[in-house]
């Protein structure tokens, strides 16, 4: 099939392995040309104690300790976590909490870094230079010292994908450069800029899962970015199995159950895990921290942020330390006033709708966007009703029913929502996109969401309340009788003609308690 | 005649095993004890606060599947507990007569604490620990927040404090779209009048 038909075929769903639905949104990948910039050392960093899905991690610093870049400052606890480290040397001044992307607008307790301007670098960790003959359950541990999570956006902890499993064997890496929300451009600049570090790591990953074949997917709208992986895949002898996919633009071709189906035509049940298709699906800029993890032993201190925005006057891709408050890298492209302007963590569609730009830049930072209200969808304020035009549906990647789901949790029928997979929906945004009546579809899907998890939790709680509440009657109930007992024992003993009182089973608590008292 | 004859023996036949598997079916799905009383009792809070005037969540279950006590008491469960009991039971609901406060969690000054250990006695779930003579504290994560050891407490020293929002636990409210809470609110008072 020549490529312009197959791009058209994929354009309208029609291929085999193409996700249904998707939508196509305005590109404004302005910054795409702008070449990566280093950030300048702010005078404080801010690190939330929480930048990955998981648990959140305890400070291991007190104020007034003197770091070094990269020294680990808070450690994670449980195994769904990564630590974190200092992004430049200087002292602890705080410890308190500051607002993160959330939002709930609610802050989370972080390390306050005042930098000394050195930036001296903790070195004990040593670069893995001969990693083709090293243990791969080392590097992976190697990955979780260093503290890497999903730099896509998703921020899910690293090493835990990176696993070789005999059950689960891995055939196929696939590195995700789809980068598929507006405005975005920091993977689009790392792969051009950092083609062969990219590859690199992807021979990291490759060699810790015991994986043969290789993928890296692109969108058609970064032609730099497909040639410099080209070129660096072909300059390198060792990489037969790894082709580099050029798929057409569309939006979420970037989330990773969407984009294995459309590589591999392999579905991800929900519930499960890439791994168990045999496949392991990185962003290319996790990649490249791999390899800086791995091959130069620094820890994650820093990422790619696209600065961008119509309401910025120089949109950017900056090299800034994790912890930089995002009010100095709008300053630096120009923009001061933030007033009538929204300002978004991420990218649009997904992205976190900031109530102001004091937060720090943390792992999951992809881009700070400030917009004005004419360019955010303005029109989600006033919601009409649904014209059953079922737009939403075509639309949705999942194949889920939008407005049917929104009217459940509207009403609030959670266990309809949930029946009709609620859970499934990866709140990409692509129904409340389409909707002709502005109808807020995703917000009421968080709701919903919220909802049950709320109830789960409660029904949880009163379940162990309530084991908790059996096993102290029944404690209460065994004292009474071997107290019972012993007493029908010491009068056995002095009067042997008397009836031992059958020991009674605890009527009720109080009862129980006030006769355990009286006993004691 | 014999069509007849034929008719009724055949039915009889289908009587009589259909007769035979439903004793069996009695025999094999024999259920122990009153699954009302546990069904309910799955609804209830289970925070054992007394506050139904039944000495925990379990003897009010059985109070209500006795038909001895209302649907209406559980105050901690408040409205969402009732509908769902008067649901299970079929009858109909009634307005909850006290509204639930918000969710407490009971804090021991351990300064003014005297180790009497008589808060211990009191919890319905063993969430506070501690031993005679020594600093009694309560396990934040197993208070149901039931206030039964403020009472007992001989010294004061206990205090209901408010439940910490946290953000892993923060969900979204409904969008503030003016559809919205015109739904909501229709919502509310259906509610109200059912």
């Amino acid at each position: 099939m020549p490529a312009t038909l197959r791009k058209l075929a994929q354009r309208l769903g029609m291929m085999a392995h193409s996700f249904p639905g998707g939508v196509h949104p305005e590109q404004h990948k302005v910054s795409g040309a702008a070449a990566i910039e280093v950030n300048e050392l702010a005078p404080v960093h801010i690190l939330p104690m929480k930048q990955h899905i998981g648990e959140a991690c305890s400070s291991l610093v007190s104020i007034g300790e003197h770091v070094l870049r990269g020294q680990k400052i808070a450690k994670s606890e449980g195994y769904v976590s990564v630590p974190i480290h200092a992004p430049t040397s200087g002292r602890v001044v705080k410890i308190e909490a500051h607002p993160i992307a959330h939002p709930s607008g609610m802050g989370m307790p972080s390390i306050f870094i005042e930098s000394d301007g050195d930036d001296a670098v903790d070195q004990t960790l040593e670069p893995i230079s001969d990693w083709q003959n090293s243990d791969p359950a080392m590097l992976r541990e190697r990955a979780r010292m260093c503290g890497l999570a999903g730099l896509g956006g998703a921020v899910f902890p690293t090493f835990i994908k990176l696993v070789r499993d005999q059950r689960f064997p891995i055939e196929t890496v696939i590195l995700n450069g789809i980068e598929c929300e507006p405005w975005l451009t920091s993977d689009h600049r790392l792969m051009t800029e950092f083609a062969s570090e990219i590859l690199t790591g992807m021979r990291m990953i490759k060699h810790m899962v015991g994986a043969t074949a290789g993928l890296i997917a692109i969108e058609d709208n970064k032609p730099e970015a497909v040639a410099a992986m080209r070129e660096a895949v072909s300059a390198t002898d060792d990489l037969n199995d790894v082709r580099v996919v050029e798929l057409p633009t569309r939006y979420p071709q970037g989330s990773e159950k969407q984009l294995i189906y459309t590589l591999t035509g392999r579905e991800v049940p929900a519930g499960k895990l890439p791994m168990h298709v045999g496949i392991i699906c990185q962003n290319v800029g996790t990649t490249k921290a791999l390899y800086d993890a791995i091959a130069l032993g620094k820890p994650l201190t820093e990422r790619v942020v696209t600065v961008s925005g119509d309401a910025l006057p120089r949109p950017a891709n900056l090299m800034a330390r994790i912890g930089t408050p995002a009010r100095l890298l709008f300053a630096r492209q120009g923009l001061e006033d933030f007033s009538g302007l929204q300002i978004v963590h991420g990218g649009p569609m997904m992205g976190e709708r900031l109530k102001g730009p004091d937060i720090p830049v943390v792992k999951s930072t992809n881009g700070l966007l400030a917009l004005s209200a004419s360019a955010m969808a303005a029109a989600h304020t006033v919601e009409q009703p649904c014209i059953r035009c079922g737009h939403c549906s075509e639309a949705c990647p999942i194949s889920l029913v939008p407005n049917l789901l929104a009217d459940q949790c509207r009403a609030d029928q959670f266990d309809k929502a949930a029946d009709y997979q609620l859970f499934d929906c990866i709140e990409c945004g692509c129904c409340s996109y389409v909707c002709p009546s502005n109808i807020p579809l995703v917000h009421y899907f968080r709701y919903g969401k919220g909802q049950i998890a709320l109830m789960r939790r409660e029904q949880a709680f009163a379940e162990a309340s309530r084991r908790r509440s059996e096993s102290r009657d029944a404690r209460i109930a065994r004292e009474k009788a071997e107290k019972a007992a012993r007493r029908s024992r010491v009068r056995k003993t002095h009067a042997p003609k008397t009836d031992a009182p059958a020991p009674a089973a605890a009527g009720n608590d109080s009862a129980a308690d006030t006769k355990t008292e009286e006993d004691r | 005649m014999t069509g007849l004859l034929y008719a009724l023996a055949s039915l009889g036949a289908f009587a009589l095993l259909a007769g035979l598997i439903l004793a069996i079916a009695q025999k094999a799905f024999h259920v122990e004890g009153d699954p009302m009383v546990d069904k309910i009792d799955a609804l209830l809070p289970q925070t054992q606060c007394g506050q139904c005037g039944y000495p925990g969540c379990k003897p009010y279950a059985t109070a209500v599947a006795g038909g001895e006590a209302e649907v209406n008491h559980c105050v901690p469960g408040g409205e969402r507990t009732m509908l769902q009991i008067a649901d299970l039971m079929g009858v109909e609901p009634k307005a909850v007569e006290e509204e639930a406060a918000a969710p407490r969690l009971a804090f021991v000054r351990e300064d003014e604490c005297i180790g009497c250990t008589l808060c211990i006695k009191a919890c319905p779930v063993d969430a506070i620990i501690g031993a005679p003579k020594q600093y009694h504290t309560v396990i934040a994560d197993h208070c149901t927040g039931c206030e039964l050891c403020v009472e007992p407490c001989p010294v004061d020293c206990i205090d209901m404090l408010t439940k910490p929002e946290l953000l892993e636990h923060w969900s979204w409210p409904l969008p503030d779209t003016k559809r919205s809470q015109i739904a909501h609110e229709r919502r509310e008072q259906h509610a109200g009048h059912a």
